[in-house]
């Protein structure tokens, strides 16, 4: 599904990825744990075609295709997703119109006909329901005046709707309540299938109980650095990331 | 008022403008003292403060333009692109300034009386308010166009008339040549009337030049309520010089928004609204969204003269190329009008490095008991809402369009008939998807 090889980027001449190589195959999901700066959320916005990150080396072939080849909106459509850390605010653009129009955009890049209005409520709807997502909030303006806890629920919708092949979890735990946690959680699990991989960044074994990984990474300083099962998350939890860093700097 | 004047008129005008105004005229008088209030004043320069930023004499040198007052002919096949999808209202349909009954579709004499500014000399409003809004006695432009003006439309809402549907005034120029021509409307509301009245433009003339110069005076008597649209989509050859000049009686409401769009090459607005009447409401709303190498500017002007009344202002502008732009928000609170709440804001999208904009608020307060703001932003589109629009499989431009329609949001959302909103965010698509 999707593979990384020795992949270095710089953001304003400073190199921030420093040789990433990750391989994440069909109906994975793998974790991605690291020190703040560590360069997780440049990962993904590197995947997501994040246009202030050059890519000065390294190759990255998503489901067959270049992805580094690829718009942001082509990728989007090619079935990658990025939920964001910090999810924008866009005041004037409807929530619902937004879905709507994202996913008619994907559809026809499918040669898919526009979903009909029926069709298209039958399913926010339904997502709606997956993700326990407040209905007044669908025609308020995009994740306008939401709080913390919805933005981070409104990415999750997203996700359903626009239903991706490789879905991305910038800290989607963090700033989410116990309840809202499963909630979120539960919904990734139900999206979760033999086609589809996951791609899950967090600071919180606790995330990793209720969405059980594959394969857990950690990122330090612009690589992987320890690659392990989910017992490698508790062992994190419980000692931090100091011994891993003094294992780096012998490397 | 025959005369064609090939020689740069704005010199003849000023050597006495001998002819211009036949003496069997009824206005004969006003018109005389117009065309010597025109020579006092002079036409503006840019040292002019209020036309520091618009350079009139180039634009009105640019080619000898003609005094075209007639209307040419006009087909009803030729109208249809004017009008509004699904917009279910009255028509009042005007060839170079003058009323076409035969085209248009008026509502009944019973609320309202819609007729040519000409025939309506006599009327008791026509005597007690034409030519008499406080704000025009010192624009050159306004003069001009009391002296040289040939027709325009009459608008007379009876007292407690609630016109049931929008009024469209479509104004449809046709030259033969470059013509300087100069409309002139008188639109009153009676105590307690209520109307919509929706302004566009319909330009059929291709090589000529139209410079249009019109006046239109509207006054809301006591208790009024006014919803008064502008939309200036015009043709590339045109060059607007609009002076609206309202006045507000007591409990009055009037909302005005002004949709300056392309492809006018030069449009400048006078909007202004002299409250004469307490507890008033006035809201002036508009967006300019210019493209190529428009100049667009938009002069207001609240006076507020008596207490507790109520203003509120938003301007917001997108500017694309090497569009021009210009703002100047005047507010003025006299000594008396205590209790005012006069708000402005002025906020603009620059999407292009070559595109200007040049804003100023003019704030003179003389009143200590009031409430009064201005703000004024100019900001280019967040890279940050992009690119989230874009990771969404939204395109380059399909995100851009949405982010220029949640910019304009907040004065589109105001529009309060369904069928010209959506008219009006699929002119904006227009623009920005070419
Ligand atoms: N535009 C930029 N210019 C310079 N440095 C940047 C820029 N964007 C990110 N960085 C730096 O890149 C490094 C990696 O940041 P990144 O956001 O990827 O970390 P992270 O692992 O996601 O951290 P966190 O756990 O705090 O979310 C940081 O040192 C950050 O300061
Ligand atoms: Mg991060």
């Amino acid at each position: 599904m999707l593979t990384i090889k020795n992949l270095h980027a710089e953001v304003d001449g400073k190199e921030i990825l420093k040789g990433i190589d990750l391989e994440i195959r069909k109906g994975e999901v793998h974790a991605i744990m690291g020190p703040n700066g560590s360069g997780k959320s440049s990962l993904a916005s590197v995947l997501a075609g994040r246009e202030n990150y050059t890519v000065t080396q390294g190759e990255v072939n998503f489901d067959g295709k270049d992805l580094l080849e690829l718009s942001p909106e082509d990728r989007a459509r090619e079935g990658m997703f990025l939920a964001f850390q910090y999810p924008v605010e866009i005041p004037g653009v409807s929530n619902i119109n937004f879905l709507k129009t994202a996913l008619n955009e994907i559809r026809a890049y499918k040669g898919l006909p526009a979903m009909e209005a029926k069709e298209f409520l039958k399913l926010t709807k339904e997502k709606q329901q997956l993700v326990e997502f407040n209905a007044n909030l669908m025609n308020r303006s995009l994740n306008e005046g939401f709080s913390g806890g919805e933005k981070k629920r409104n990415e999750i919708l997203q996700l359903a709707m626009l239903d991706p092949k490789l879905g991305i979890l910038d800290e989607t735990d963090s700033g989410l309540d116990i309840d809202a946690l499963r909630i979120v959680a539960g919904g990734v699990n139900k999206l979760r299938g033999p086609e589809k991989s996951f791609l899950v960044i967090t600071h919180y074994q606790r995330l990793l109980d209720y969405i059980v990984p594959d394969f857990v990474h950690v990122l330090y300083n612009g690589r992987i650095v320890k690659t392990g099962t989910k017992e490698l998350a508790l062992e994190l939890e419980e000692k931090g990331y100091d011994w891993l860093k003094e294992a780096e700097v012998h490397v | 008022m025959t005369s064609d004047i090939t020689t740069p008129f704005y010199q003849y005008i000023l050597d006495g403008g001998n002819g211009l105004t036949p003496k069997e005229d009824v206005l004969y008088g006003v018109r005389q003292d117009a065309l010597a209030r025109f020579r006092t004043l002079g036409l503006p320069d840019l040292k002019t403060e209020a036309w520091r930023y618009t350079n009139i004499q180039r634009v009105l040198k640019e080619q000898p333009f003609v005094l075209q007052q007639q209307a040419l002919p006009v087909t009803a096949a030729q109208l249809a692109p004017a009008f509004i999808p699904e917009l279910s209202c009255y028509r009042a349909v005007l060839v170079n300034g003058h009323l076409q009954p035969e085209l248009s579709e008026l509502p009944a004499a019973k609320d309202i009386t819609i007729s040519k500014l000409s025939e309506a000399t006599q009327q008791k409003g026509f005597k007690t308010f034409f030519d008499k809004h406080p704000h025009l006695a010192d624009q050159p432009f306004a003069a001009l166009n009391t002296a040289l003006f040939a027709d325009g439309l009459f608008i007379e809402l009876k007292a407690n008339a609630v016109l049931d549907k929008p009024l469209h005034i479509i104004h449809v120029y046709t030259l033969t040549q470059h013509a300087f021509l100069q409309p002139r409307h008188l639109w009153i509301a009676h105590p307690h009337a209520s109307a919509t009245v929706i302004e566009s433009t319909l330009g059929l003339h291709n090589d000529a030049v139209a410079f249009v110069n019109s006046v239109n005076e509207v006054v809301l008597e006591e208790n009024a309520e006014l919803w008064h649209y502008n939309i200036q989509n015009a043709v590339q050859n045109s060059r607007y010089v609009n002076q609206t000049a309202a006045r507000q009686e007591t409990y009055s409401r009037y909302h005005h928004y002004n949709f300056a769009l392309p492809q006018a090459t030069m449009i400048r607005n006078n909007t202004s609204v002299a409250l004469t009447g307490s507890y008033t409401e006035t809201d002036l709303h508009g967006l300019y969204l210019a493209n190529g190498n428009q100049h667009v500017d938009n002069h207001t002007f609240v006076d507020h003269l008596v207490p507790h009344c109520n203003s509120n202002e938003l301007y917001k502008g997108v500017l694309l190329d090497t569009a021009n732009s210009v703002f100047t928000g005047r507010i003025h609170v006299h000594q008396d009008a205590q209790k005012t709440n006069a708000f402005q804001q002025n906020n603009n999208l620059l999407l292009s490095e070559k595109a200007t904009i040049n804003s100023q608020p003019q704030l003179e307060i003389y009143a200590d008991d009031v409430k009064c703001s201005h703000g004024f932003t100019v900001g280019q589109f967040s890279d940050e809402s992009l690119f989230y629009l874009r990771s969404r499989g939204i395109g380059a431009e399909a995100a851009k369009h949405l982010l220029v329609n949640a910019f304009a949001f907040d004065i589109t959302d105001q529009v309060h008939i369904p069928a010209l909103q959506h008219y009006l965010t699929e002119e904006i698509r227009t623009v920005i998807s070419n």
